[in-house]
């Protein structure tokens, strides 16, 4: 990671990439003591204390659905920011209002589908990352000065296994272009793609033990930039779990054997790989091989 | 020094044409011109003023020649990949390496590439292992064993770079043979040879040396800073390696990355077979303990082998004790991208853009404007082939050499039944 040339980048303003997981199934069902309503009045006026913390700041947001992604506010694209008496500031309209639209266009992809995705309740997080870090390539390519850029993931859905190596994709090109990846995951239970993010791409992942002050949370950790992250004290990664389950039972293993030529792991050894179909040779060779490697070492 | 550098950066084309300067009676830095007629390139706008010459297109239709190179190898040989390889890079450090034809030595040059060759290789095969091989005075020497570590292998280099006596290429492949040998048969043996010199001074018959080699499943590819040599050829078409000369600084660090994306798995070469490997939980915060790598006392940090609960500091690595390979499952996925590729992007023409649905006239995944700068007319951009969105050039190539993932795709619900026809 040390070999990239440091970049002459201003270092206290920010390009902040909020992904928001607005996906029905999660918020339909989340007992918890936050309901979509209040968590999207949370964000707004965190959006809003990044905009005012420098007016170089900017930030983007796209919406993270069941059935599709996309871009629901760009700052640096917001020419007029008059709004009239007594109405909402224009942020705060124009989000509420491309969130509205955005959650609608994603029930109607849904409802064609014929309740085959029911039993699906994860969003679509590779497709809102990907976006992300495009966008921020495009920051990059855009000159030698331009703002830090990071992207923070608001989720609360669970991990869709589907997603992994997308999502594992995903994070190893922003720690190749070092974009940390921040994450406030607001569901049950702590979610392993997101606390692997967090921990490669050296971000903060936390988990709001009380979801009603979410701001608060927000605006303490996750409103610094990255040159005065350096100063303060946040919370640190706790026991991110790197074992691997395997593909045949799903379960997570410590020991197990992994096909040479894919890559799959199984928790048992087989004859044939039911991913790329290898024929294996004898079995425990490896194990001989290995003893023998070691004899002829020492 | 001063005026060589000066003359490197009036044109790097300039050295491509070193070697034959009689030809046609012109100097070879004349020749660059007359060749390339970069005059022809530029244009006049409107208003009579020149153009800077685009090459951004230029760069983005090499990109695309060899992607299509790529994916039609990979599409050839399945989605099999020689994932785990152990690779022995050979370094000829005889006086030839001294030459200053590459500024300001081959050797030099070859060190500052072989550097970001190494970590470029440990990014893209993370279970796989290098070990560096010098030749020096006629005989082989090895510089370190087979292993993971990019920073042990770059430092050894370093402190042994300087050149001396003649090249062998016998005992080199004698050497690297028996270091390869004993590696277990699911690994896929590999051989690189950075060759400086124009002659090989062997203690033997080379030809019986090749023949070991391809007996033993050694791939051996070479890249050549000087001529061609039949004895290299020879060798790379017997063992199914590369053998490719460079024509300068540019040219070399190409052929040399080229080497790090892994090559297709050929059932001959390497037995396919389950390894048993560890993923091993990192060891508890606090708690003190003698790792078995540095053989010092540590607190925390470090992750505990599940075989035989011995400590070690880093991972990929093979235990001490019990031999068993560790690795943490962000090792594995990180060469998934290599067995799941996703497939080249179409061109998509001016007309058919604006002749599409896409009412905005932007990129799908960064929201820059497809429409060139200043005009109203549609640039050039890419289509996936499946989700039929447009994506501007950079995209296109970011999204195929870093991130591995069309957002197109990745941002729509494909419907269980087809998503289980695609997986199998």
């Amino acid at each position: 990671m040390a070999t990239l040339p440091s970049k002459p980048i201003a270092d206290d303003v920010s390009l902040l990439v909020v992904l928001i997981d607005t996906n029905p199934f999660f918020w339909s069902t989340s007992s918890s003591s936050l309901n979509f309503h209040q968590f999207v009045s949370h964000v707004l006026v965190f959006l809003d204390l990044i905009v005012r913390l420098s007016q170089l700041n900017q930030i983007v947001v796209i919406a993270t659905g069941h059935n599709t992604c996309d871009y629901i506010y760009d700052s640096s694209l917001d020419t007029d920011q008059v709004t009239g008496e007594g109405e909402l500031p224009a942020l705060y309209s124009f989000v509420l209002q491309r969130l509205e639209e955005f959650v609608n266009k994603d029930e109607k992809l849904g409802a064609k589908q014929d309740g085959l995705s029911e039993k699906r309740v994860s969003s679509l997080l590779s497709g809102s990352l990907s976006m992300a870090l495009c966008y921020i390539q495009r920051v990059f390519r855009s000159g030698p000065l331009h703002p830090q850029p990071r992207i923070l993931c608001l989720q609360g859905s669970p991990d869709g296994s589907e997603q992994y190596v997308s999502i594992m994709n995903a994070i190893f090109s922003a720690q190749r272009s070092m974009v940390p990846i921040d994450c406030c995951y607001v569901g049950s239970h702590n979610s392993a793609f997101l606390q692997q993010a967090s921990y490669i791409t050296g971000g903060v992942y936390v988990k709001p033990q009380h979801l009603e002050g979410l701001y608060q949370y927000l605006a303490t950790v996750f409103a610094v930039d990255l040159h005065s992250r350096s100063f303060l004290q946040l919370p640190r990664p706790a026991g991110v779990d790197f074992r691997a389950s395997c593909f045949c039972h799903k379960t997570t293993i410590d020991m197990g054997y992994v096909c040479s030529v894919c890559l799959s792991i199984f928790c048992k050894h087989h004859d044939k790989c039911s991913t790329c179909g290898s024929v294996f040779g004898k079995a425990q060779l490896d194990a001989a091989s290995d003893r023998k490697r070691k004899a002829s070492e020492s | 020094m001063n005026n060589s550098e000066k003359k490197r950066r009036n044109g790097e084309a300039e050295e491509e044409n070193e070697e034959d300067v009689e030809d046609e009676g012109r100097d070879a830095w004349e020749r660059t011109y007359t060749d390339e007629r970069s005059w022809e390139a530029l244009e006049e706008d409107e208003s009579g003023l020149l153009q800077p010459i685009d090459n951004k297109a230029i760069y983005h239709s090499q990109y695309r020649r060899r992607l299509q190179s790529l994916s039609a190898t990979s599409a050839a040989s399945r989605i099999q990949k020689g994932l785990i390889r152990f690779l022995c890079v050979v370094v000829d450090l005889s006086k030839a390496a001294g030459e200053m034809d590459f500024k300001p030595s081959r050797m030099a040059v070859i060190a500052k590439h072989v550097e970001t060759f190494i970590r470029e290789f440990f990014d893209q095969n993370p279970l796989s292992q290098i070990g560096l091989v010098i030749i020096k005075d006629g005989v082989a020497q090895s510089l370190t064993e087979l292993g993971g570590s990019p920073e042990a292998h770059i430092k050894a280099l370093m402190v042994k770079l300087g050149c001396a006596g003649d090249s062998s290429l016998q005992n080199a492949l004698e050497l690297v043979h028996d270091t390869l040998h004993k590696i277990p048969s699911y690994g896929h043996r590999e051989v690189l040879i950075l060759y400086s010199a124009l002659s090989t001074c062997d203690p033997g018959d080379i030809m019986e040396t090749i023949q070991k080699c391809k007996k033993a499943k050694l791939r051996c590819s070479v890249i050549g800073l000087s001529a061609e040599m039949f004895v290299c050829k020879h060798l790379c078409q017997e063992t199914g390696g590369s053998y490719m000369v460079a024509l300068d600084e540019g040219h070399f660090k190409e052929l040399l990355l080229e080497h790090a994306p892994p090559p297709p798995a050929l059932a001959e070469f390497a037995i396919a077979n389950l390894i048993k490997m560890g993923f091993p939980q990192r060891a508890a915060e606090g708690s003190i303990a003698i790792c078995s790598c540095h053989r010092e006392a540590k607190v925390g940090e470090g992750y505990i082998c599940p075989r035989c609960k011995a400590r070690v500091c880093e991972l990929p690595t093979e235990c001490r004790f019990c031999g068993l390979t560790l690795v943490s499952s962000p090792h594995l996925a990180r060469s998934y991208h290599h067995l799941f590729p996703i497939e080249p992007f179409t061109e998509v023409s001016a007309r058919q853009l604006e002749l599409s649905r896409v009412a905005s006239k932007t990129c799908f995944s960064c929201r820059e404007s497809l429409l060139t700068p200043g005009t109203n007319k549609a640039g050039p951009c890419a289509a996936c082939t499946k989700c039929k969105q447009y994506f501007c050039l950079d995209c296109d190539i970011y999204i195929h050499e870093s991130l591995h993932n069309c957002p197109g795709c990745e941002s729509r619900r494909i419907t269980p039944a087809a998503a289980s026809a695609t997986m199998s």
